[in-house]
């Protein structure tokens, strides 16, 4: 067993959640800043090392009486997700420098320690090749998600932070239900174990192997926002600030299409496939439905988590149209989601504080004031609707090419949203940004981004631009693990040009 | 495994009863020989020697492995006995911590110093003055235990009334002496009194009604007798079972015996509050099982429903009455109801344990993990409740924890710890013990029970982040003027970070106490 990196990676974070909680002011602030950074480059160490084809996986018995191991993985797809996490939480952290300092907030450095120990956990949870060591990291990660969102943002975060939780309790307690069950069920198939690879030998053809992977795909729906389970997304970004918004959905709603991938098309192929149909249509209506709730809201932190329903309803259609490279457009936009939402939520966290409020009516002219964040607030925008040149396009672009292949009508309907999507974020940027400054706006909004924000955002649109032009830097990995997981579910690429 | 009957008494497999015992005769000695003023000392000595000498026998015994039946079969002595005896020893030692707390009551006992005085009274005054104290609590708690340990080993019908009584007077004695709010206190033993004594009839007649059926008063004879019994459903024998098992689920807190429980445990004293939560669940949980396990084992395919309809039950109502309640007290009592469901969920799966690759805890290993770690929760969750307090006593509304998370970070943390190990979130011990018992449950055949625990864990999540919401969330108001958390000594503390290190160790890495507790997954036949 070589040096643990990847148990060190995750466990920085959580060594540096403690530290941060103890100390007080500034230097809390900078500890954590410093813990995460290192976290971030102890990420890019190991993502650099997986890429060159190290195996970095760790496994030990954990409790042996129930057959459970501490087994951590680093293929391509649990890589790019610990790239994605170990980048967003000093980004975030940056821009929430002053987040304690405002009336009634808890201090700065108890934000900084929450978020350290998130990003632990979910680090844990996108590295486990155990189902149970997982759903311990996934329901871990609900603790400090609920203290970030009731700690600060706005009057009703108290609820907010409680509909989050419930939601996602339920989502969690239905899991437990089907870890539960493919536990028993493999000890009566004769191997009591709990990892995926072995989970993934066993046979879960028959009606007790739906309802289990029935319990996986609700929790991982909710998670994801899907529609109809979607309903807390939007009332909890509102409530919560900026930067805890930006963990939960550019990081830990990830969990929810990475546990698809992960568990129900690895250890349930027969029931992914027997499920497809509800699921793809479920996609489409979330992909729609998420758009056309984004051009009606009246508020930019809900409107962005529509936006988010609408993208996460392609990263799910990519999943589950079981194509080489529909699931790695999908794990690419799982990538490049995570980048861009952070841009959005956070430009328009500059905005609101500003302002007092993040209302789209509250607002009119802001360029002609603060020209810097309206330029950052558009590019944001642009990557969200998925302008050729940035992430998410790459992303996108792989989802409906590698989808149509397959299923051409709902892929079609699909692409309708893109338009869509132009729309809600012009609309927005029209509404805010341009026009006449309105009074309050002029009252509300002396400065421009300062140095701090500026590099928050600088940092967030180079990183989308990169991503954007140069996406073949993760081809080869996500290549294989898409194609590990086509093979799991059993399928064959179909041929390209030919009849489907 | 066939067990011989050892004639000569074995008194090394006793020797822990015996010292317990002996250690709380001498406390009644003490009462009468020593000095007031110095009593509450000796008390604590004497009991603390005699449970940590009981305890190490207990644990040197089962290195040895002192299995076998003694005292002409009335007492068996296997893995579940000795575990649960462990458990209960350390339960009472760290009840005792709680008990002997003085700082908290300026200076005084948790417990009222002359149960006969009229609270404020100049009567209660002088008592004070005089260091009247009610110190026979140390031997009562010890006796208490006593009847609990013997309880829980019992493989004869008559012991085991006999264990039930000896646990049960200390304890309806007990919840009349709190210190503070003391009509409720002794409304609450008069309660448990009438109840507990009813139940202990009813257990009685059902007991003479087997002795009638299988012409012995042995619970494995019991089993042999259905065996051989041809034609089976004897009226007499379902008669019987019926009745004991009223008893039994009374003692554990099952719905619908379950109506005692809010009103005792608001009325006690909360060590005493904590102490019936755990211990008393926890023995009356192992003798449930001996009496399913080995006496009506023939007939498992007949209980195991309605146990699991039971289970249904006690969760969901204890869960959802349990998100009614304003009182910290009449909430942790209903949760203890809810968690007496999960235990059941384990019984009704009544799988044994196996290793290797079909490696399973089984269902007693399961509730014995289980038990411990809500025994962890417990202790240190009503260990946090003595400390906060107002002028009047200890406060108890959940109003009045508004804030106290903010206020008290420490302490909130570590309450939060112990609601969340109850709710059953990973990283807690809470967890573990769940999953174990679920997935027992599920290996038996009850998938479908797994699934309403799920659901009724989700309802119970809700009395424990409702909670946490309160202590974090809430600004501090008018309900919480005049509260404060009191310093308390070295005592509760211990408790406190005790169970909160146990429930997160546990919670990471639970092999040590998982392990042991699959040494003792089988109840000898």
């Amino acid at each position: 067993m070589g040096f643990p990196l990847l148990t060190i990676l995750a466990l920085v974070p959580l060594v540096g959640s403690l530290i941060t909680f103890a100390l007080k002011g500034n230097a809390g602030k900078y500890t954590g800043l410093f813990f995460s950074v290192v976290a971030a480059a102890l990420g890019l160490w190991a993502f650099i090392a997986a890429r060159n084809g190290t195996d970095l996986s760790e496994t030990h018995t954990w409790i042996e009486s129930i057959g459970a191991h501490y087994a951590l993985g680093s293929d391509g797809m649990t890589m790019i997700m610990v790239l994605l996490t170990v980048a967003v939480v000093p980004v975030v952290l940056i821009a929430e420098w002053f987040v304690g300092d405002g009336e009634g907030r808890w201090a700065t450095n108890v934000f900084f320690a929450l978020a350290l120990m998130l990003e632990s956990f979910a680090l844990f949870c996108f590295m486990s090749m155990d189902t149970l060591l997982f759903y311990l990291f996934f329901e871990a990660t609900l603790i400090p998600m609920y203290f970030l969102i009731g700690g600060w943002g706005g009057p009703r975060r108290g609820a907010a932070a409680l509909k989050f939780l419930l939601f996602s309790l339920a989502g969690g307690l239905v899991m437990l239900f089907s870890v539960i069950g493919v536990g028993a069920e493999a000890a009566s198939q004769g191997k009591a174990s709990f990892l995926v690879n072995d989970l993934a030998a066993l046979n879960f053809d028959s009606t007790t192997g739906k309802l289990i992977w029935l319990g996986f795909f609700i929790a991982f729906a909710i998670k994801a926002p899907m529609v109809p389970v979607h309903t807390w997304l939007p009332d909890t970004a509102e409530q919560a600030r900026p930067g805890a918004s930006t963990l939960l959905v550019g990081i830990l709603d990830k969990i929810g299409t990475f546990g698809m991938l992960r568990f129900c098309l690895t250890i349930f192929p027969e029931a992914s496939k027997w499920a497809t149909p509800v699921i793809l249509v479920l996609a489409l209506v979330s992909i729609v439905y998420g758009a056309l709730m984004a051009i009606g809201a009246k508020d930019l932190l809900r409107l962005i988590s529509y936006t988010s329903v609408s993208h996460f309803g392609f990263m799910v259609l990519g999943i589950f149209a079981f194509t080489t490279v529909s699931i790695q457009g999908a794990m690419y936009y799982m990538l490049a989601h995570g980048f861009s939402t952070a841009a959005l939520f956070l430009v328009i966290g500059f905005l609101a504080d500003r302002r007092g409020s993040a209302k789209v009516d509250a607002f009119g002219g802001v360029q002609k004031i603060a020209p810097v964040l309206a330029g950052t607030f558009l590019v944001a925008g642009l990557s969200a609707l998925s302008l050729p040149g940035t992430a998410s396009f790459v992303g996108e672009f792989l989802v409906i090419a590698g989808s149509w292949q397959r299923h051409p009508i709902i892929t079609g309907i699909a692409t309708i949203a893109m338009v869509l999507s132009a729309l809600y974020v012009l609309l927005a940027y029209q509404r805010t940004m341009t026009g006449p400054v309105t009074e309050q706006v002029a009252t509300a909004i002396h400065s421009d981004l300062d140095g701090r924000e500026k590099f928050v955002m600088g940092a967030l649109i180079a990183i989308i631009l990169a991503l954007g032009f140069y996406p073949q830097w993760t081809s080869d990995m996500l290549n294989t693990s898409a194609k590990h997981f086509v093979q799991q579910v059993g399928m064959t690429d179909p041929m390209p040009g030919g009849n489907r | 495994m066939m067990t011989q009957l050892v004639v000569q008494p074995d008194y090394r497999a006793l020797a822990p009863l015996i010292i317990l015992f002996a250690a709380a005769a001498v406390g009644v000695l003490v009462e009468g020989i020593i000095k007031k003023g110095l009593r509450d000392e000796a008390q604590l000595i004497v009991s603390g020697i005699g449970l940590l000498a009981s305890l190490a026998f207990t644990i040197q015994n089962w290195n040895q492995d002192r299995l076998g039946v003694h005292a002409e079969g009335s007492l068996t002595m296997d893995g579940p006995t000795y575990f649960i005896w462990g458990l209960l020893l350390v339960a009472t030692i760290l009840t005792l911590l709680l008990v002997s707390e003085r700082k908290l009551n300026s200076g005084a006992l948790n417990f009222t110093p002359y149960a006969a005085s009229v609270p404020g009274s100049p009567l209660e005054a002088k008592a004070f003055q005089s260091r009247t104290e009610h110190t026979e609590i140390y031997p009562l708690v010890l006796f208490s235990t006593f009847g609990m340990m013997m309880f829980a080993s019992a493989t004869d019908w008559i012991t085991m009334f006999v264990a039930l009584e000896v646990f049960s007077l200390p304890l309806y004695l007990l919840c009349g002496l709190a210190r503070r709010r003391r009509l409720l206190s002794q409304e609450a033993a008069l309660k448990y009194f009438m109840l507990g004594s009813l139940a202990s009839a009813i257990f009685l007649y059902g007991t003479a009604l087997l002795y009638g059926y299988s012409g012995s008063l042995s619970i494995r004879m019991l089993a042999q007798r259905i065996q051989a019994d041809a034609e089976g459903g004897n009226s007499l024998l379902v008669a019987g079972v019926v009745l004991v098992l009223v008893g039994l689920l009374f003692k554990i807190g099952v719905v619908p015996f379950h109506s005692w429980t809010p009103d005792v445990y608001v009325g006690a004293p909360t060590p005493i509050t904590a102490y019936m939560a755990i211990a008393t669940k926890a023995a009356a949980v192992i003798a449930l099982m001996r009496v399913l396990y080995v006496g009506l084992a023939p007939l498992q395919w007949t209980w195991q429903p309605v146990v699991a309809g039971l289970a249904v039950i006690t969760m969901f109502v204890g869960a959802i009455i349990g998100l009614t309640q304003t009182d910290v007290k009449r909430l942790l009592a209903y949760s203890s109801i809810a968690h007496a469901g999960f235990i059941l969920v384990g019984i009704a799966g009544a799988v044994t344990a196996a290793t290797g690759n079909h490696a399973l805890a089984g269902s007693t290993s399961s509730i014995l993990f289980y038990l411990s770690a809500y025994g962890l929760a417990t202790l240190g969750a009503f260990a946090i409740v003595t400390m906060v307090r107002r002028a009047g006593g200890e406060a108890t509304q959940l109003a009045a924890w508004s804030g106290l998370g903010r206020q008290h970070p420490v302490l909130g943390a570590l309450m939060t710890l112990f609601l969340l190990s109850f709710a059953g979130i990973p990283l807690t011990a809470g967890f573990i013990g769940k999953l174990e018992v679920f997935l027992a449950a599920w290996a038996g055949g009850y998938a479908w029970l797994v699934f309403a625990a799920v659901i009724a864990s989700l309802v119970a999540a809700y009395i424990y982040l409702r909670f946490i919401m309160v202590m974090f969330f809430r600004d501090a108001g008018e309900a919480t003027e005049g509260v404060q958390v009191e310093q308390a000594s070295w005592m509760t503390w211990t408790v406190i970070i005790l169970c909160a290190v146990g429930t997160l160790v546990l919670g990471l890495w639970s092999s040590p106490l998982g392990d042991l507790a699959i040494r003792a997954s089988e109840f000898l036949r």
